[in-house]
């Protein structure tokens, strides 16, 4: 393990950290001064925020009216932007459980970037459902089952009330997760603080952790306990989401395939969008001995695994579309998808998902961040597509064709949907800004000193 | 490095999780519990109306039936407030120089109906219909509680749709013998178990299925 960061290409961490020049350099950033790009950022993405906030006082005061739906497509941007943001959450989760609970310390970088991540993405998935019931303000006694004063309870047997769980769940263990993992941390931060008020901020958010042996060994408990509580998470959250659609009868929703297909979709977009984040913050706050050249190829692997099952699930759906040999099917997947009205952005949804990303086989690509940008901004779009293409080519053609019609996102959809892109910055350059976005005690493991002693010991 | 923070802060910074629990509870019972009062629900809430009108009086003590004024309560889906006519055939002789009886006069002479304040009033949502429930067996009591005590009319009940529901879920626990509808002195026999059950066969009243169908309310 310890010549592992000679090899540039393999190591995990970069040659020449100790203990004390990883603290350094990564609680540096929350205690240097701010950047000028960070302000341009959050300039970018107040602007979007106040777009969001115009959007949803637009949508409450005149109604659902404002977006693009209609009859057959009564499920439009709402839908579609839910999906999204809940899938790009998953790397977080995917990261931060199911790969500590396989080893994969190369996670140790990059967790808990991507499990704010995730609780930022979630936090704009919740905005969509929430907005459209029409009015937000009733939304807790139509979606929260608790005894009202109208002796009724919600549909259990509707998927929609399954999202409230599965969402709401997810967020919660999220939360809980990041957090913990955050603890020890912000005491470092408390230590290292220069003035009496960040003192005590960090020191009341550190929940008086001293670093004792009892207090690791119960960090240690907690923390594996969580991660075992997210890891069918993972698995189980777009699962439920996937049933919104799999659960009806929908030709081109109606398919088994579904909830895996949703979540290897889910963890595709996940980590397409930790590599779009990462990336220029590697560059910017010069990360590279952190978030090694392994990192990013690691992510590109996976992005590669996920985007081949997904790119399989759209196959199959052909498969079975030919194989029921039902007339409806045949024409929802076969003939209105690659040959209707709406036909470029299926295809656009195949450039992207699946012609794209055979660039990553090239060990070439994996190792140019910028050419993994690049892609992971196509992905990206792509699985933006992927919605689309699944809610609104499958509902504006329905089974009365009298009542075919097309769907067009308004200045409302979209204002919606970018103002949700520009919360999310927002959210995750004030936690690059304000919290440690690299777990630094975990770092401290992966040095060459940490695996001396332990061989030692050994 | 000097402390942050007094051992004695330890206590407090356990207390908060305590109270961060309590807070998240309590504000959710609260708030429950606000929704359910009189002060949302206006149950038992007496308003001004242009006559203090005693329902007491009048049926309690004088015997006049329910019907004598809400006359269109077993035919229509509203029981009626009676016309200023209605309350003259008996003040155009009894109290005719009460004072306190001027707007009725008043209301009489110029032709200009009496403005009560509607103290039962569903939303418009819903449909209720007064004339159904009379037939099979629901007394007035029921809903509108013992109005023969009531010097001043006040809302009998919540009228929230659990309270609706309570009764189109199980009618065999409130319904009575049609012949006993308008009798505020009527008690349930507590002899027969099954006595609820019989009544409901026995009226012909609709299954639960049927009873809780959004549709037989909200139409």
């Amino acid at each position: 393990m310890a010549d592992a960061t000679l090899d540039v290409e393999r190591r995990i961490i970069g040659p020449g950290h100790d203990s004390d020049s990883v603290t350094r350099q990564i609680s540096e950033i929350p205690y240097g001064t701010t950047p000028k790009w960070i302000f341009a950022i959050w300039a970018v993405g107040l602007v979007l925020v106040m777009v969001l906030l115009m959007s949803i006082a637009k949508l409450v005061f005149v109604g659902t009216g404002v977006w693009g739906l209609n009859v057959p497509v009564a499920w439009g941007f709402a839908i579609i932007n839910l999906v999204w943001w809940i899938g790009i959450g998953h790397a977080g989760t995917l990261i931060s459980a199911i790969l500590l609970l396989l080893n994969q310390q190369w996670r140790t970088s990059i967790n808990r970037f991507a499990e704010a991540m995730t609780l930022f993405a979630v936090s704009c998935a919740v905005i969509f459902p929430v907005l459209h019931v029409g009015r937000p303000w009733l939304a807790p006694y139509w979606l929260l089952p608790y005894p009202n004063t109208m002796g009724v309870w919600p549909n259990f047997r509707s998927p929609l009330i399954w999202d409230v769980f599965a969402i709401s769940t997810y967020f919660m263990v999220s939360a809980l997760f990041w957090y913990t993992g955050l603890v020890p941390d912000l005491a470092t931060m408390r230590d290292r603080a220069k003035n009496r008020w960040l003192r005590i901020i960090y020191g009341v958010l550190s929940f008086g952790w001293r670093g004792s042996a009892r207090h690791w060994h119960n960090y240690e408990k907690a923390y594996l306990l969580l991660a075992g509580l997210s890891t069918p998470l993972v698995l189980s959250v777009h699962s439920v989401i996937s049933f919104d659609f799999s659960v009806s009868q929908l030709p081109g929703w109606h398919a088994t395939i579904f909830p895996p297909y949703f979540v290897a979709g889910a963890i595709f977009a996940g980590f397409a969008m930790v590599l779009l984040l990462t990336i220029p913050v590697r560059k910017a706050f010069h990360l590279e001995d952190f978030i090694t050249s392994r990192h990013l190829q690691n992510m590109a692997n996976l992005m590669l695994v996920t985007g081949l099952i997904v790119s399989y699930g759209y196959a199959s759906e052909f498969f079975f579309a030919w194989y029921s040999g039902n007339p409806f099917e045949i024409f929802a997947i076969a003939e209105n998808r690659p040959f209707g009205p709406y036909q470029y952005h299926w295809m656009s949804l195949i450039f992207c998902n699946f012609i794209a990303i055979q660039a990553l086989w090239f060990k070439k690509v994996r190792t140019s961040p910028l050419a993994l940008f690049v892609i992971s901004c196509i992905v990206t779009v792509g699985m933006w597509l992927e919605r689309f293409v699944i809610v609104v080519i499958s509902l504006h053609r329905d089974f009365l064709p009298s009542s075919w019609d097309m769907f067009t996102g308004t200045r409302w959809d979209w204002g919606l949907y970018l103002g949700t892109v520009g919360f999310f910055l927002c959210m995750m350059f004030l936690f690059v800004r304000f919290v440690p976005m690299i777990a630094m005690f975990e770092m401290k493991t992966l040095l060459p000193e940490a695996k001396v002693k332990e061989d030692a010991h050994g | 490095m000097a402390q942050i923070f007094h051992p004695a802060s330890n206590p407090y910074s356990r207390l908060s999780i305590l109270a961060a629990a309590l807070l998240a509870g309590g504000g959710v019972g609260l708030m429950m519990a606000f929704e359910r009062s009189p002060y949302r629900t206006n149950e038992g809430v007496v308003y001004e109306q242009p006559i203090p009108f005693s329902h007491d009086h009048h049926t309690a003590a004088l015997g006049i039936d329910c019907r004598y004024c809400h006359n269109t309560v077993e035919r229509a889906a509203s029981a009626n407030i009676p016309a200023t006519e209605v309350c003259m055939n008996c003040h155009i002789e009894i109290w005719k120089d009460s004072p306190m009886l001027e707007p009725v006069r008043a209301s009489f002479r110029d032709d200009e109906p009496i403005e009560w304040f509607r103290v039962h009033d569903l939303p418009d949502f819903v449909y209720f219909d007064h004339s159904i429930h009379v037939a099979k067996g629901v007394g007035c009591e029921t809903c509108h509680g013992d109005v023969t005590e009531m010097p001043l009319i006040a809302r009998g009940a919540s009228l929230q749709m659990s309270w609706c529901l309570d009764c189109h879920r199980n009618p065999e626990r409130y319904v009575r013998p049609p012949e006993e509808v308008f009798n505020f002195d009527w008690e349930r026999p507590d002899d027969d178990p099954e006595y609820g059950a019989k009544l409901v066969a026995a009226a012909g009243i609709e299954d639960e299925q049927r009873l809780t169908s959004c549709s037989t309310c909200h139409r």
